[in-house]
């Protein structure tokens, strides 16, 4: 069953079009990877996914249901994104922030209870991040602040993960947990994932699905073989690059020509 | 925890009131514990109709701009936002300083009713004029729009301050400096409702402003409805505001000065902060207005002056510190 689905989207901020009849279905469970040059309209895809932008026409569907009928606690239990970075004004401590994922699951005057607090170990331990739930958010450092997010994403309880360039300031160990977690959710609690990455190799590696996104058009979309080919990342990205088999995987690797 | 936290934020608010009590014994003679039996009818009167209703009302007072504070700040994402960001301390004084002059003080809550006026008619002005009615409101916007427009009301209340003749002019400076004395049971039993409801109100938005302050996307990424929300904060904490305000005229520093110390102890978790700021500004007016009874008895200061004096120093020091 589709999870997600655009119908011929179209979204400008102002007078500047962003997203141009852009269409796409996502099923349930499945691992999708957003890629496309800067300013490509990736980021902007997810907000529309997520409700916090609407198109200018076209709908978004998730679970068959528009996201302008979507209240926002409802949607933010089906949706949960990481955001690139955030900015707090006031320091938390890292506990605190992943608990505020709990905030859409929970009404106005109750506090967490054990269940809420168990959700949110548990997602703290599979970030890697227990060590420093007692420590300042704003002193972290951006790799682990960006665990800190994926963990509060993650006691959501969402059934779509969407992550912006989540990968980015993870270190190579924290890298592979972090996509084994996604896949292992992936498998065992049909978790929807879609991940916007400019690491090629990374998309091509994990994710069942590619989305080629070029100057607001849905360019391509299928499986990394079908995507990843030297004609199209020379159209899209303006660069050549020989494509040949991961000794390991059979998938798709990229490698610059310089 | 919360438990706990109460039990502080309820230690803290006896400490203040015993605070006074100890000194009320040094000063009158008065034993205020056995002293509800053996005092003389004088003395009574001076505890149960001047004391005790001024105590109450500095505690509300103090209470109402300390969540001002907190809910400013949070909502505009400023740690330099107070109570009165939005012009109503500018508003209400011109409020109050129109009937001062055209003599509404004669009439029964003629000034507080008209600097309250004031007070919401500047926060629709600066309301509109930050586009508020249009589309969404952005905190720079708003914040900007409160600042130009108490700007302006500065600017006249120092022309009326020029024009008026001596007598007007010491009433106009002391509600100016905040004065807690002219408080009737009436007044203080209005305010204690409005503070009370409102406090509850914004109470039930607490996790809402915890995720405000990660940003606002992130607080709709997380599923709150956000223009709602702060329009609801908005009319809600300018309306306890301008009651507390209008009443106890300016009283600066509480506003911004308390939920920065709460923040300290007690960390940012709004569930927390909006309770612990509450009951920590009353106990902190009543001890500033204590004050203010004392330092030159029998002749009183503005509240506003010990405050003030107070605060500024404190402030110089949270900025050395850490950079908010």
């Amino acid at each position: 069953m589709s999870i997600i689905s655009a119908q011929n989207i179209n979204f400008s901020y102002a007078t500047k079009p962003i997203m141009e009849d852009v269409s796409l279905v996502i099923d349930e469970a499945q691992i999708v990877a957003i890629i496309g040059p800067n300013g490509s309209g990736k980021t902007t895809l997810l907000k529309i996914i997520n409700g916090t932008l609407f198109p200018d026409s076209g709908q978004m569907l998730i679970d068959g249901k528009d996201t302008r009928l979507w209240p926002r606690q409802e949607i933010a239990k089906t949706v949960a994104i990481v955001p690139q970075e955030t900015a707090s004004i006031f320091s938390f401590y890292a506990e605190e922030i992943v608990l505020m994922g709990r905030f859409p699951r929970l009404s106005n005057y109750r506090f967490e209870n054990k269940k809420d607090y168990r959700i949110v170990h548990e997602a703290m331990e599979k970030t890697d991040t227990l060590a420093f739930a007692n420590r300042r958010f704003d002193e972290l450092s951006a790799g682990e602040r960006q665990r800190v997010l994926i963990a509060r994403a993650l006691a959501q309880e969402p059934k779509i993960l969407l992550l912006d360039e989540s990968t980015v300031f993870l270190d190579l160990k924290h890298q592979m947990q972090f996509l084994a977690l996604l896949r292992q959710l992936n498998v065992t609690q049909n978790l929807t994932v879609m991940f916007v990455t400019h690491d090629i190799n990374l998309a091509a590696q994990h994710a069942g699905r590619i989305i080629l996104l070029y100057c607001g058009k849905n360019y391509a979309i299928g499986k990394p073989a079908e995507v990843i080919t030297a004609a199209n990342i020379k159209e899209v990205y303006d660069v050549d690059v020989l494509i040949d088999q991961n000794p390991q995987s059979g998938l798709p690797r990229m490698t610059l020509i310089t | 925890m919360f438990v706990l936290f109460l039990a502080i934020g309820l230690i803290s608010l006896c400490v203040g009131s015993v605070h006074i009590d100890l000194i009320n014994v040094l000063k009158s003679l008065v034993n205020a514990f056995t002293g509800t039996i053996s005092l003389s009818p004088q003395e009574e009167l001076i505890l149960f109709s001047v004391r005790l209703p001024r105590i109450i009302f500095a505690g509300i007072v103090g209470a109402s701009l300390s969540l001002g504070g907190v809910v400013f700040q949070a909502m505009l994402r400023n740690p330099l936002a107070d109570p009165y960001v939005l012009g109503i301390s500018g508003g209400s004084a011109l409020g109050a300083i129109a009937g001062i002059i055209i003599g509404a003080s004669s009439f029964y809550l003629g000034i507080p009713l008209l600097a309250f006026c004031g007070a919401l008619a500047t926060v629709f002005l600066v309301f509109v004029v930050a586009g508020g009615t249009r589309g969404p409101l952005l905190d720079n916007s708003l914040l900007l729009s409160g600042v130009v427009v108490n700007a302006f009301f500065s600017a006249a209340i120092l022309f009326f301050l020029s024009i008026v003749n001596s007598l007007e002019l010491h009433s106009i400076t002391f509600w100016l400096m905040g004065d807690l004395s002219r408080a009737s049971f009436k007044e203080i039993s209005l305010a204690a409702i409005c503070l009370f409801t409102g406090f509850l109100i914004i109470y039930a938005q607490a996790r809402k402003l915890n995720l405000i302050v990660q940003g606002e996307e992130t607080a709709l990424h997380l599923g709150v409805n956000i223009e709602r929300t702060k329009q609801l904060l908005l009319i809600v904490t300018s309306l306890i505001t301008a009651v507390a305000v209008s009443m106890a005229g300016i009283i600066g520093f509480i506003g911004i000065m308390v939920p920065h110390m709460m923040r300290l102890v007690f960390g940012s978790d709004h569930r927390l902060l909006l309770p612990v700021s509450a009951l920590f500004g009353a106990s902190f007016l009543v001890i500033a207005d204590t004050l203010a009874r004392l330092v030159l008895a029998p002749a009183e200061l503005p509240v506003g002056v010990i405050t003030a004096l107070c605060g500024a120093p404190y402030f110089i020091f949270l900025l050395k510190r850490k950079s908010l």
